[in-house]
């Protein structure tokens, strides 16, 4: 279909872009000034309500962005606007996941200060009723096992990941991690009862043994271990496999000499990851592993006490009266999260020394 | 110890998908072999399947015969471990190990497939091949600097000292130069006048003139249309390649008339 108006007048030239114009911007001091506001206005706000220190911040960073953002929105323009107003949105998501971390490490380190002392690293629970007592036997009990679950989770985790990347391919692969995705699933109980019934056939119903537990605990820590080394060796680049091959290197010492180095960063990670994940089991260390109150060191023999197990007994069942018991509890809290930041302390050293360096 | 490479009727696939038919080239020992054609016809491909680093793909496998000096380096009993021994290659990516040093990315070859070697000799070599590669002046203060801390063109010559290092019978380069300046370009194209007195280089190459220069035999691969696979067009002596090619569709490519 045609049309017959007359025609159109070339358009006339745009003017040139505009994008380098400077635009009004608020000054720097505009943020501190809204939420200053914002402030004012929370606790007038809060003279009409109740006001705690809860209303208070609440009322302030919603007044404040929605302050800043009208402000903005009018000086600024759209855009800018839009941005800081998804920047406090942003901040104020971070600032409330903070909130439970702070407060929950708050909490344990002051209750658990009062007995972080000698006595708690150098002595046992026997024959304790009441002050003194300590975790030696937990600390060292949970430093064992964890070691021997370790010793069997980071081999076969590490290998059936280099064999996920490296070789496997089709059904097999495939069903491999499946198993893993479900393995990954599973409740600790779970597998605190499957290392259960696995020793109670060998040994009799009733059986508590330290390597029970670090059995218990592989369960859990191998797929972790398996999920974050796989994604590790999926990093290595191709190239540098092929580089190698095309020296005539075999695939086994491609492997071993240069895609495990280069990853060698990321694997520390994942182990120590990996390891943090275990460390706080409690329940399936309950059902293998037990508690006692004299120091044994043997995981191949009898109960041991772990500093999971040992904090939750202090706690349930700490004795008359109850504040020393409670007291102990909360150290061997303090301790395990002493023990879990020294682990990420440990990998960020360990991917700071062992990352490729670039050395310019 | 340069060695003649015999190709017939090999189809190259990745996959179902047929990416290089029927090519039929004899690679004669002591020159420099250059294989230019438009973009995604098949050279890397076809170099690739040379040494064997084609089948690492999963899915990719070849049909055919590829003989080097009369052995099949595709028979039932040839470990490609073997054949990649003898047949370096350098990518067109520069690809130098991060985890190592400037010597070791060198001394690579050696160390990795464990083979025992004094430390001077392990040293004289280092310095040989870099020397081979025109890259020693820039690094002899600084082998044991980490490999990536180089530029990119320091990188591929980095990469070339280290094929050379293992001293392969045949060499494939994949665009050797596309990342180097013109100095390094001379340097390497020099360098590949020197190397076939010893070896039998194959390379790929963008550049005409570059290919006019170095080489000794040129091979024109082409492409119907897209999935359709590359062929081999024309064979024949560079000088003839570029004065007065048999077939039409090379003498478009060279000058320029293509497609
Ligand atoms: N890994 C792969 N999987 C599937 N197909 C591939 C793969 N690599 C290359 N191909 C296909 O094979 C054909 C040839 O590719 P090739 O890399 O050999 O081209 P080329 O001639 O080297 O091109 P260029 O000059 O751009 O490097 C192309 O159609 C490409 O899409
Ligand atoms: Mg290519």
């Amino acid at each position: 279909m045609s049309q017959t108006s007359a025609p159109q007048a070339p358009a006339a030239p745009s003017p040139p872009p505009t994008s380098v114009q400077p635009r009004p911007r608020l000054p720097r001091w505009a943020t501190a000034a809204a939420f200053a506001g914002a402030a004012v206005v929370a606790v007038l706000l809060g003279v009409l309500t109740a006001l705690n220190l809860v209303t208070f911040v609440l009322y302030t960073a919603v007044v404040g962005t929605l302050a800043l953002w009208a402000v903005s929105r009018r000086v600024e323009g759209r855009r800018k606007a839009k941005d800081r107003l998804v920047t406090s949105l942003v901040l104020g998501a971070f600032a409330v996941t903070l909130v439970p971390l702070l407060s929950l490490v708050y909490e344990v380190v002051r209750r658990g200060v009062a007995r972080l002392d000698g006595e708690f690293f150098n002595s046992s629970m026997v024959g304790i009723i009441g002050p003194g007592g300590g975790a030696y036997h937990a600390i060292l009990g949970t430093l064992i096992i964890t070691g021997l679950t370790v010793v069997m989770s980071v081999p076969i985790g590490l290998l059936t990941a280099v064999y996920l990347v490296e070789y496997g391919t089709g059904r097999l692969k495939r069903a491999i991690t499946f198993l893993v995705d479900v393995m990954t699933g599973i409740p600790s109980i779970v597998a605190g009862l499957f290392a259960y019934a696995l020793f109670a056939i060998f040994f009799g119903p009733g059986v508590r043994l330290g390597i029970a537990g670090a059995v218990a605990l592989s369960v859990l820590m191998i797929p972790v271990m398996v999920r974050s080394a796989e994604e590790v060796l999926k990093l290595v680049p191709n190239e540098l496999r092929e580089a190698a091959y095309a020296l005539g290197v075999p695939k086994w010492r491609t492997i071993v000499k240069v895609v495990i180095p280069t990853a060698i960063a990321g694997l520390g990670t994942s182990v120590t990851l990996a390891i943090a994940r275990v460390i706080g089991e409690t329940a399936p260390l309950l059902v293998t592993v037990g508690i006692t109150n004299a120091t044994n060191l043997d995981p191949f023999d009898g109960r041991m006490a772990t500093l999971p197990v040992f904090a939750y007994y202090q706690l349930t069942q700490p004795g008359v009266p109850p504040e020393f018991g409670i007291d102990r509890a909360w150290t061997a809290a303090l301790v395990l999260i002493m023990l879990v930041m020294g682990l990420n302390l440990l990998a960020r050293l360990i991917s700071h020394f062992f990352a490729p360096k670039t050395g310019r | 110890m340069a060695k003649r490479i015999d190709v017939s009727d090999l189809n190259i696939y990745y996959g179902d998908f047929l990416a290089v038919a029927d090519v039929n080239v004899s690679i004669e020992p002591r020159s420099v072999t250059a294989l230019i054609g438009p973009s995604g016809c098949g050279k890397s491909t076809f170099l690739r399947s040379l040494n064997r680093m084609h089948e690492v793909l999963p899915g990719a496998h070849v049909e055919g015969k590829v003989a080097m000096d009369g052995q099949d380096l595709y028979g039932p009993d040839v470990d490609p471990v073997d054949v990649r021994r003898q047949i370096g290659m350098v990518f067109q990516r520069p690809n130098p190990f991060p985890t190592m040093s400037i010597y070791d990315n060198v001394a690579a070859g050696i160390r990795l497939n464990a083979r025992k070697m004094k430390r001077t000799e392990l040293d004289d070599l280092v310095e040989r091949s870099l020397l081979g590669a025109n890259l020693w002046k820039e690094v002899k203060d600084r082998l044991n600097r980490p490999a990536s801390g180089l530029s990119g063109g320091q990188q591929q010559r980095l990469c070339i000292a280290r094929a050379i290092a293992v001293e392969p019978d045949v060499l494939l380069m994949d665009e050797p130069a596309s990342a180097l300046d013109p100095i390094s370009t001379l340097a390497i194209e020099d360098l590949m006048t020197e190397l076939k007195e010893r070896f039998t280089i194959v390379i790929v190459t963008h550049n005409m003139q570059q290919a006019a220069r170095v080489s000794e035999q040129t091979g024109f691969f082409n492409i119907a249309g897209p999935g359709q696979p590359g062929r081999l067009i024309e064979f024949n002596p560079t000088e003839k390649i570029f004065s007065n090619p048999d077939e039409k569709a090379t003498e478009d490519y060279i000058s320029g008339r293509f497609g």
